[in-house]
């Protein structure tokens, strides 16, 4: 009974990881209607980039983040301005070709440059890999996964704040509501919308700082990271900062859950649960259309 | 223009009449590959009839449905699967590979009741996922044991020689049947209700398109396509592990050979597949530079040349081999350049089977 309590504790606690690596995913889609397929391979890049400060030139990969972050939202930007921006205007489908045509590149220049190995940031931070906390004989809590966690909230709630509070973020969020009248009231949506493709690279350089410090990662790791990220969004309902939190839980309690019940399980129940949320939300919409006409015509 | 010069609506012109009967031409003579070339040049061929299927069938779910999906692969590798199993129950080889791609096609029905209920991108990541618990789901198979995969043994009753044959023949003519059978689907009502459906669902609803429907007939079809494609591949390769027929890679090679040969185009797809065949012969061997080639170009002709090669050459010279839509032609002469063969405003097909 406890090992199922420990899993579901350990399920949430990765929530918090998907939460973090789901939230630039959404948070570029409310923003600009576009689904990165190049995401999961930028976080890579970033934890590529902290491998490498940390094993040449012996960085912390917490200090190294105040490099590659910063490294990130540059490529947010370019990104935006260079390719997103040009996809846009090509209708609905141009910005998933040419983002998956991007991811390629990014995966297999990888590849070429760091070849098949996978690596690790975790000989990096010492003891906070495996460190934990003992709160029973059956349930532990890992240093490393409270941080991600709590860093998941902080972004999320960082974001939230952003968006209301500043005036860049109102910007952001009126470009999003209607790019070509913000043009009227001054606000330059071109530029606006390369902040928030800045930003939502910050996000993904944390993720990709977590994903290194957790697990292990190689050149074609871009993939399951950009399916995960997608799977939080899309069960927190994409779009909804709080509800990839929600998502992120969801999925990381299916998945710990399946891998108690079969080894396989961890992958394979966390696409079903994807799979069966997606169905239920397509079922309730239906019933809540049919329910509104019906309340239509008797009104 | 005055109203006595003559206006007349046609579908074939004396170039694509002379294009249908060069292609009619050039399959006989493919027909009798076999018996004029070595075995390594009709396993390539084979190759580029595997090639051209996946081309032409992701092109008419992406390109004539505005359905861009990363998923296909489950359909490729669930047809090798099926196949795999088909043979291991004792079924002949070949007529397998068929009635794999069948069930594959079955199996796409109740996938594509909600799956096509997604949009843009989501459809595009969601056939992934999908792909991705095909791909797990058969690692399960005591049969195929994980990744570690199995092969076609059933293959070794026939001699080296025959087989070759044997798999060339099936795949060109399940090449041909599956340009047939789009040629003469796109030239229906479903074409023009499917590409209707792509240029503005909502329009297209309100005019009396069954959305649903005509998009699932583009999905199946594709899905059957691709996993038949699946089956061939197993057959010219014979063993099975199911990373290399789950892998994305296909999609990329997909994605690649539909935007550079020309999205949207019928007969872009299939140069589309012609060039990908030429530049893997030239580049296979270069490894990681020729796939980070691939992704760039394919990102290039996505960005600058959104129809492709084809797409240009049709517009600057106005050629038409297989038409799909109509033409106005007044006083002999075309109206202007601008022709809309995607079923377009300027195209009178029918735009739906409301019934």
């Amino acid at each position: 009974m406890m090992i199922w309590v420990n899993q579901i504790v350990q399920g949430i606690l990765l929530g918090g990881y998907y939460a973090v690596i789901a939230c630039g995913l959404s948070f570029m889609f409310s923003v600009m209607r576009i689904i990165n397929l190049a995401h999961g391979s930028l976080a890579i890049v970033a934890a590529f980039g902290l491998y490498v400060l940390a094993d040449q030139f012996g960085f912390d990969p917490f200090g190294a983040l105040i490099i590659v972050l910063p490294a990130m939202g540059v490529i947010g930007w370019v990104l935006q301005r260079t390719i997103l921006e040009r996809s846009q205007r090509g209708g609905m489908l141009v910005p998933i070709l040419s983002t998956f045509g991007l991811s390629i590149v990014i995966d297999n220049l990888l590849f070429e440059h760091f070849g098949a190995d996978t690596r690790s940031l975790a000989p990096y931070i010492d003891e906070l890999s495996w460190d934990s906390w003992q709160l029973t004989d059956d349930i532990s809590i890992g240093k490393l996964a409270a941080i991600t966690f709590v860093t998941a909230v902080l972004i999320l709630g960082g974001l939230q704040l952003f968006l209301t509070r500043t005036q860049l973020g109102r910007a952001i969020r009126a470009t999003a509501e209607d790019p070509d009248t913000v043009g009227l009231i001054g606000i330059n949506a071109r530029r606006v919308n390369a902040a928030a493709a800045a930003i939502a690279m910050l996000t993904v350089g944390v993720a990709g700082a977590f994903l290194g410090m957790r697990a292990t990662f190689d050149p074609y790791a871009g993939g399951p990271q950009l399916i995960f990220a997608f799977e939080a969004a899309v069960i927190g309902g994409a779009g909804s900062l709080w509800g990839t939190l929600i998502g992120g839980i969801v999925l990381g309690v299916a998945q710990s859950i399946g891998a108690q019940i079969n080894p396989q399980g961890f992958l394979i129940t966390g696409h079903v649960v994807f799979l069966v949320v997606l169905l239920a939300r397509l079922h309730v919409d239906e019933i809540g259309t049919r329910f509104r006409k019906t309340m239509r015509r008797s009104a | 223009m005055s109203l006595d010069q003559t206006i007349r609506i046609e579908r074939w012109t004396p170039l694509s009449r002379a294009a249908i009967l060069i292609a009619a031409l050039v399959l006989v003579l493919l027909a009798a590959g076999p018996l004029l070339f070595s075995n390594n040049a009709i396993d390539k061929l084979t190759t580029l009839f595997i090639y051209v299927m996946l081309a032409v069938c992701w092109n008419a779910l992406a390109g004539y449905g505005g359905l861009v999906s990363v998923g296909q692969q489950a359909f490729f590798g669930l047809g090798a699967y099926a196949a795999v199993r088909l043979a291991d129950a004792g079924l002949s080889v070949y007529p397998a590979l068929v009635i794999a791609a069948v069930l594959v096609a079955i199996v796409s029905l109740p996938i594509s009741a909600f799956m096509l209920r997604l949009k843009g991108g989501e459809f595009a990541i969601g056939m992934w996922v999908v792909a991705a618990l095909c791909h797990l789901l058969v690692n399960l198979d005591s049969l195929v044991q994980g990744e570690t995969g199995t092969s076609l043994i059933a293959l070794n009753a026939y001699e080296a020689d025959t087989r070759h044959a044997l798999t060339y023949w099936v795949a060109l003519g399940s090449m041909t049947a599956i340009l047939a059978i789009l040629f003469a689907l796109l030239r229906s009502r479903v074409g023009s209700a499917i590409q209707a459906i792509r240029d503005n669902e909502e329009a297209a609803a309100s005019v009396g398109v069954r959305v649903m429907s005509t998009k699932r007939i583009i999905f199946v079809f594709a899905a059957f396509g691709a996993a038949l494609a699946g089956a061939l591949w197993l057959a010219t390769a014979i063993t099975f592990q199911p990373k290399t027929y789950f892998g994305v890679q296909w999609t990329a090679y997909m994605i690649f050979m539909v935007l550079v040969g020309g999205l949207g185009t019928f007969e872009g797809a299939i140069l589309g597949a012609v060039i990908f065949f030429v530049i893997e012969a030239w580049f296979g061997a270069s490894g990681v530079w020729y796939l980070v080639g691939l992704g760039a170009t394919a990102l290039v002709f996505a960005l600058f040349l959104p129809r492709g090669l084809w797409g240009w050459l049709e517009r600057r010279y106005d050629l038409a081999l297989l038409p799909l839509g109509y033409r106005v032609t007044i006083g002999g002469q075309p109206p202007s350049r601008e022709r809309t063969p995607q079923g377009g405003p300027a195209a009178p097909a029918p735009t739906g089977n409301a019934g």
